[in-house]
């Protein structure tokens, strides 16, 4: 037993409790806001609270993750831990394509059953009585009911826009892995190269992501109230939208620490956390291409 | 062995050499804790609290079912009053429990020194409470809490539902995100930190059922935070999920709730067959029959569960392909469930057996869980469900499941582990007392409700024709009896871990294994900070 190390059990520790009302504090806002500006009132105390929250939040994410990286850089993690980490990470990544599941499955079961089934067709066609004349077509040019979900003037084509996009995003996965080579073969300087072109990559995603959506909005008249078709692409898009800003800001971090000369050829797992998980990013960009975009 | 517990750099410089101190003094020790014994016994006393308040919301219900007509509350409080029932009873009281378990037993069982994600750990607890006083809260908001029964259909939620529902969504949302950390941690514990020498297959059943389970978690949480935030969008940001008139279909959310519910209702009760899979064999004095074929039937029930769940819409107008699908791919559940039952009565078989109190709940366990297995086959033929559905025959059954089920399940190992908890043996006179009276409060409860539901009384209403109010009656006086029990159970516990009892030896039962027995009664606070050998 002379090989094993110790398993790392750390003492007491206020982040978790702290990130607990962070969390609390932050979506109690966000509820509050929707309520009451749903009903027509002021928002502002909800907004407070939700800022609130938001701040508790930043300060946790700072100090809990902080403090893994110093210990981590004592010498702390056994490579058990590591292990616990890889697993954690792995299944964490698991949930989150479950997640984004529900939302193809959204999509599978509108353009499957759902909006053929209106239009007429099938085991539930008589469902057309409810709005008859109704024509089902898919991309969901016409809403059943137009006077509460306007129709969209158009749809956004796969070949322009987000084409590139996919272009980018296939190559961030590209530059990360040389990143990755490089830092275990110990050149920093190429290391620190690579993943300032990944971010780089990440930042054009966005921001050609955002003038979508504006062409979208301000153009086509496609947006979230325009049907399931809008409801679709929007939560579809928006969410890998949002995990690819997350991405990128692991991604950064990653940037900052190995400037600060973080990180061994052996013994990086933070940057592969953060690797796993943009090429987790990239994959469900390549499902939604196919999917909302082309098909 | 290097130690590593003396480094300076690490945010705690409050504590010394961790290995050798026991709790922290005071009451930061519960806000700031990371270990898991812990963290399980807050997970336990919470679910006991909310088991309670869930209970205390059942006894309204059935004091005003008493009689037909209304008397106590208002239909309106009625809904809501059941809608929080489930809700509580679910992601409040039975999950937690389990959790709970799982926290303090499996790192006893699996030779480690504490979970794999210490911190997390403690987050994945805390935000339980932060989700049902949001969750709770509700009630008090203008237009009143949630009102549509636990399985928040769409659009009666999305639609029709009171302002607090965005509330609802919420703090569903963190008691999620608590079930995935909590998952994420068992399965890298389980994964990663086995003694050397427990093979996979070399793992006790609790540790294998909860391992299936936390795999379930993960697949199941998330797509029930998918499906509450495409309720928040349509409520609040105008998408149209779920309404026809944009294109989408009231029908989704059932498909995608019912992805979640289903394999949540396997999470509610395999932890349940792990512990009676201990609990049996103790106290029968053999080994468990078939421990691979055990750990296989647990498997299979995983995997099916995943197929069978559009079985609970068979009256929403789903195709006649996809009703028979459901329906066969529902009946196969049965094959692996009898595995288990088989061999939990040939451990029992020619054994030496001995009745105390976690032996009869796991008895009764085996016997009622099977009446309402049974009943889930009445109801997983098509045809006849038509019949049964949203009566209380449907009641009837999920109840028999999930009270003789994961509640019995839950204090036959309360009982089971209380000596290695506290140190202290219980009061065997009082726990079966409690047993008896639960026993017979409960069936005296929930039997009756078979009979109403197949007379075609329906479910989640104040009111009923007066054909139905013997049954009713019958019923409400069980349940009754049922709830005051739960206080005698209050009382046991608490008077066990008072140090009101023998003290308890390392193994206090004859026939129980694992290495959750070779640690002293009570387990100290550290426990296997260097792993044993297991042959």
């Amino acid at each position: 037993m002379s090989e094993y190390q110790k398993y790392y059990v750390p003492d007491q520790s206020k982040w978790p409790i702290i990130a607990t009302f962070g969390l609390g504090t932050t979506l109690f806002g966000a509820a509050t806001i929707m309520v009451d500006g749903g009903q027509g009132g002021s928002t502002s105390s909800g907004w407070m609270i939700f800022t609130v929250g938001l701040l508790l939040m930043a300060y946790m994410i700072f100090g809990w993750f902080g403090s893994v990286v110093r210990e981590s850089r004592a010498g702390l993690h056994s490579p058990q831990m590591d292990r616990s980490f890889r697993w954690g990470m792995s299944w964490f990544i698991f949930s989150e394509i479950m997640f984004f599941a529900a939302f193809f499955g959204a999509l599978f079961y509108a353009r499957v059953f759902a909006v053929p089934w209106l239009g007429g067709e099938g085991d539930r066609g008589s469902s057309n009585m409810l709005w008859e004349g109704f024509q089902a077509t898919w991309p969901l040019i016409n809403t059943p009911d137009p006077s509460l979900y306007p129709a969209p003037k158009g749809i956004i084509g796969p070949w322009g826009l987000p084409l590139i996009n996919t272009i980018l995003l296939v190559s961030s996965s590209f530059t990360i892995t040389v990143a990755h080579h490089a830092l275990k073969a110990g050149s920093r300087k190429k290391l620190k190269l690579w993943l300032g072109a990944t971010i780089v990559l990440a930042l054009a995603f966005v921001g050609f992501q955002a003038e979508e959506y504006m062409h979208a909005y301000q153009e086509l008249n496609l947006t979230l109230q325009s049907g399931i078709y809008g409801s679709t692409f929007f939560m579809l898009t928006g969410f890998h939208g949002a995990h690819v800003i997350l991405g990128t800001i692991m991604l950064t971090v990653m940037l900052i620490r190995i400037s600060k000369g973080h990180f061994s050829a052996d013994n990086h797992f933070g940057f592969e956390a953060a690797a796993w998980y943009w090429h987790f990013v990239d994959v469900v960009w390549l499902m939604l291409f196919v999917f909302v975009y082309v098909i | 062995m290097s130690t590593v517990a003396d480094a300076h750099t690490s945010e705690h410089s409050l504590g010394q050499n961790h290995d050798h101190h026991g709790p922290a003094k005071g009451w930061t020790r519960w806000l700031f804790t990371t270990n898991h014994k812990d963290i399980g016994t807050m997970y336990l006393i919470f679910s006991f609290g909310m088991f309670l308040l869930g209970g205390t919301m059942a006894m309204v219900i059935r004091a005003e079912l008493f009689q037909p007509g209304l008397q106590i509350v208002q239909p309106e409080f009625f809904n809501q009053i059941t809608t929080m029932h489930g809700l509580i009873m679910v992601f409040g009281a039975v999950m937690p429990a389990f959790v709970g378990l799982a926290n303090w037993m499996l790192p006893l069982m699996i030779g480690a020194p504490d979970m794999a994600l210490p911190r997390m750990n403690n987050w994945s607890f805390w935000l339980l409470p932060c989700s049902f006083l949001i969750l709770v809260s509700t009630l008090f908001m203008d237009g009143g809490g949630p009102n549509f029964g636990w399985t928040f259909y769409a659009p009666l939620s999305t639609t029709y539902g009171p302002p607090s529902t965005t509330y609802f969504i919420f703090a569903l949302h963190i008691a999620g995100a608590s079930s995935i950390m909590g998952a994420i941690n068992v399965i890298s514990t389980i994964l990663n930190m086995r003694a050397p020498g427990m093979t996979l297959m070399k793992m006790p059943l609790f540790v294998w059922t909860w391992l299936i389970t936390a795999f379930l978690l993960l697949a199941v949480m998330p797509v029930l935070a998918g499906v509450l935030t495409m309720m928040l969008m349509d409520i609040n940001f105008g998408t149209s999920f779920f309404d026809a008139s944009g294109g989408g279909d009231p029908v989704l959310f059932q498909h995608i709730f019912w992805f979640f519910g289903h394999p949540e209702v396997y999470i509610m009760i395999l932890p349940a067959f792990g512990a009676i899979s201990h609990i049996v064999p103790a106290f029968s004095r053999k080994p468990l029959f078939g421990h691979a074929s055990m750990v296989y039937a647990t498997c299979a029930i995983a995997l099916l569960s995943f197929l069978v769940w559009a079985h609970h819409m068979f009256t929403v107008g789903i195709p006649v392909a996809g009703q028979l699908f459901f329906m066969y791919a529902t009946l196969l559940i049965a094959v692996p469930t009898g595995v288990k039952v088989f061999n939990w009565v040939a451990t029992m078989f020619r054994g030496s057996m001995t009745f105390e109190a976690p032996m009869l709940f796991a008895i009764a366990f085996i016997i009622l869980f099977t009446v309402g297995g049974f009943s889930g086959l009445m109801l997983a033929i098509a045809p006849a469900d038509f019949q049964y559905h949203d009566t209380y025959f449907v009641v009837a059954h999920f109840h028999y499941v999930l009270v003789p089920g994961a509640i019995f399940g839950i204090f036959a190992s309360a009982y089971f582990w209380l000596p290695k908890w506290t140190g202290y043996m219980y009061d065997e006179t009082l726990a079966k007392t409690h047993f008896w009276l639960s026993f017979v409060g409960m069936n005296l409860a929930f039997f009756p409700m078979h009979f109403l539901g197949l007379a075609g009384m329906p479910r989640r209403i104040p009111d009923y024709a007066l054909q139905f109010a013997d049954f009713n009656m019958v019923s409400s006086i069980g349940a009754f009896l049922f709830g005051a029990t739960q206080l005698l159970f209050l009382f046991i516990v608490v008077k066990c871990a008072r140090g009101g009892g023998e003290p308890a030896a390392a193994n206090p039962w004859d026939g129980a294994e694992g290495l959750e027995w070779t640690v002293p009664s009570p387990a100290p606070y550290h426990t296997f900070s260097t792993p044993p050998e297991v042959r």
